[in-house]
């Protein structure tokens, strides 16, 4: 995973380049939250363009990211996913983020 | 002679979580014999990941067991029991519940099981408290086979 932080415009952006599964999304949970609380940025951005697997731990990954990055009112956007998963993703996402 | 498997593979593992990607990749290894399509593929790869971490969060709770897969492949489908001798459901229907999970605090989405279901043709759970669960799942592969349905000229 890299991690990038544009100071000027407050924009966070993790590029995960590993599979998503229970084991790497404990990882990238505590890396992100740990940038997440010392930057307080405007945006968070997760890139998927290099993500070829992901499955439902991926997904409780990034809802508590959200729900984290909406506390403190900003905003969190996931660009570039594939086909393979965004279906269910999209699904699980707006289920999920619409009954919280 | 549909009963009868044409390829068998069995493998166990420690029920560490380094282990998920192992298992999902050694089973699509496994499957593409069958020669399925990139998605029948993440499918599989999912559903079996889903499985494993069933097994290693829930059944062994983050413990040291032992996580079992079974895969047979079958001339238009795959077949693929995971089992560990886990703490086992109390209440089966409702873990296959979508959204619920019985551990909120580890950010689990409760989709495990209907993702299994979705991306899957069958899927069977057995469990006995204290026991053990096991997971069968199937998948239908639609093999291309352009030689035998093209005659290719040249």
């Amino acid at each position: 995973m890299c991690v990038d932080f544009n100071k000027k415009d407050k924009l966070l952006l993790f590029r995960i380049t590993e599979e998503i599964d229970h084991h790497s999304s404990e990882k990238i949970r505590k890396r992100a939250d740990y940038e997440i609380q010392i930057h307080i940025p405007k945006k968070v951005i997760f890139d998927f363009e290099n993500v070829n697997f992901m499955d439902s731990s991926g997904i409780g990954m990034l809802i508590g990211r959200y729900k984290l990055v909406k506390m403190f009112g900003r905003k969190l956007k996931v660009s570039k996913c594939k086909t393979q998963y965004k279906k269910s993703f999209r699904d699980v996402w707006s289920i999920k983020v619409n009954n919280n | 002679m549909k009963n009868v498997y044409e390829n068998q593979m069995k493998l166990e593992f420690i029920s560490k979580s380094d282990n998920e990607s192992f298992a999902r990749i050694a089973v699509a290894a496994f499957a593409a014999q069958l020669d399925p399509t990139i998605e029948e593929l993440a499918d599989i790869k999912t559903a079996v990941s889903e499985a494993v971490t069933n097994s290693i969060i829930h059944g062994y709770e983050e413990k040291e067991g032992i996580v079992k897969i079974e895969c047979k492949l079958f001339a238009d489908s795959i077949e693929i029991e995971i089992s560990d001798n886990g703490k086992g459901i109390e209440d089966i229907e409702q873990a296959r519940k979508a959204l619920y999970t019985s551990k909120p605090e580890l950010e689990r989405s409760g989709m495990g099981f209907t993702i299994m279901e979705s991306f899957m043709d069958e899927v069977k759970v057995e469990s006995v408290l204290g026991i053990g669960t096991k997971v069968t799942m199937k998948k239908m592969v639609k093999t291309s086979n352009v030689l035998e349905d093209e005659q290719i000229t040249i």
